[in-house]
């Protein structure tokens, strides 16, 4: 029996497979979570991104490249400062960042390749999560301003030290927000372990 | 199958006598077994890669609920201390002298709470997790994992520790946290 037709087939799948699969981002600073028996994914939209790094650098980002130029925009109206289109195109394209908002115009203005061998430093917060030098609270908030439907999802590296994870804590909890997702990998629960 | 036919044309004809090639035909299995094997890998990993989520609700800040005082003896209080241990104290509060134990994650830490939880009734058993500066987030996300997985009801975290607390761990574990 002639074949050439299957064959053909199990190829065009498999290249819709490896095409439809997705780029991992290309995030600030590579972060590796734990692992957790939870079986509830992350959701694909309307997430804000909080990453921890091992050295307690923070990282801020959001989906959908409309909602990151209006953040952008609410942001810059709220803290005196304007952007150039080209810098807003750079901004809405980027999935996550960590420069303070005094490096942030020069970051926004380098060539795409400089960016990513750029180190960012990462967000300033403090731990009062309300004091003046605290920025994630400016951009949660503007994010949020742009887009009430936001979850947040905290996505922390293994090694990060418990008081940044309070610092982080601590911020949101002064915007009132009480409800987070962690990040985490996917792990087996032990054997015999019933989801009730 | 579809056939590739290696078979050589006639030969130059030149009046040498040349010895006929057997035609080969290829068997194509081998390379579509890999087809489908990379398919089926493609098809899992782009669904497994999707990260899950653990939710943490934590209790608002601006509102201090009164809550019925808990009675030591039904509390199992786990520090988190360096180097992926974690130390805990069961049935007295940390001025009483309580014994401290200390174990790793996972399995052992999971035996710990299932014996404390036993000597308890179950609607009154509470674990309180206290951090310290030298834990890490995997040690948070791991003990807020053994809750789920042994299905504790009751649990708290606090990022505070008391003056009694810290003097119980500098005493007994000479850990200065």
């Amino acid at each position: 029996m002639d074949m050439t037709a299957m064959v053909d087939v199990a190829f065009l799948l498999l290249t819709f497979f490896i095409l439809t699969a997705q780029f991992r981002v290309q995030d600030a600073a590579t972060i590796e979570t734990p692992s957790s028996i939870s079986g509830i994914k992350v959701p694909d939209k309307d997430i804000m991104t909080i990453g921890l790094s091992k050295d307690g650098n923070v990282y801020f980002g959001i989906d959908n490249q409309q909602k990151r130029r209006d953040m952008l925009d609410n942001f810059a109206a709220a803290n005196g400062m304007s952007f150039t289109e080209k810098e807003k195109k750079a901004f809405s394209i980027l999935s996550s960042f960590g420069v303070p908002k005094s490096q942030l115009r020069a970051f926004l203005n380098l060539d795409p390749e400089q960016r990513n061998a750029f180190k960012q430093p990462g967000i300033p917060i403090d731990s009062t999560g309300a004091g003046v030098g605290n920025e994630l609270k400016d951009w949660v908030f503007n994010a949020r301003k742009a887009n009430n439907d936001l979850r947040i999802a905290l996505k922390g590296d293994n090694l990060a030290k418990f008081p940044s994870f309070k610092n982080v804590l601590g911020t949101l909890q002064a915007q009132n927000i009480n409800k987070f997702n962690l990040i985490t990998g996917t792990e087996a629960p032990p054997a015999g372990w019933k989801n009730e | 199958m579809s056939e590739i036919d290696t078979s050589g044309g006639g030969g130059k004809g030149d009046g040498k006598v040349r010895a006929k090639k057997a035609s080969t035909k290829i068997d194509m299995t081998p390379m579509v077994d890999l087809g489908f094997l990379l398919i089926t890998f493609f098809i899992l990993a782009t669904t497994l890669s999707k990260p899950s989520s653990m939710t943490l609700n934590v209790p608002d800040k601006t509102k201090t609920e009164e809550t019925e005082p808990i009675k030591a003896s039904n509390v199992m209080t786990i520090f988190l201390g360096k180097d992926n241990k974690a130390h805990y104290i069961f049935g007295k509060a940390a001025s009483e002298d309580p014994e401290i134990k200390t174990v790793g994650f996972g399995y052992d830490l999971r035996k710990a709470i299932l014996t404390e939880a036993q000597k308890v009734p179950a609607d009154k058993f509470v674990v309180v997790i206290k951090p310290t500066k030298e834990s890490t987030y995997r040690n948070v996300v791991d003990i807020m994992d053994e809750m789920a997985i042994t299905k504790m009801k009751r649990y708290a975290l606090v990022d505070e520790l008391m003056p009694d607390e810290k003097k119980l761990l500098k005493d007994k574990l000479k850990l200065d946290l």
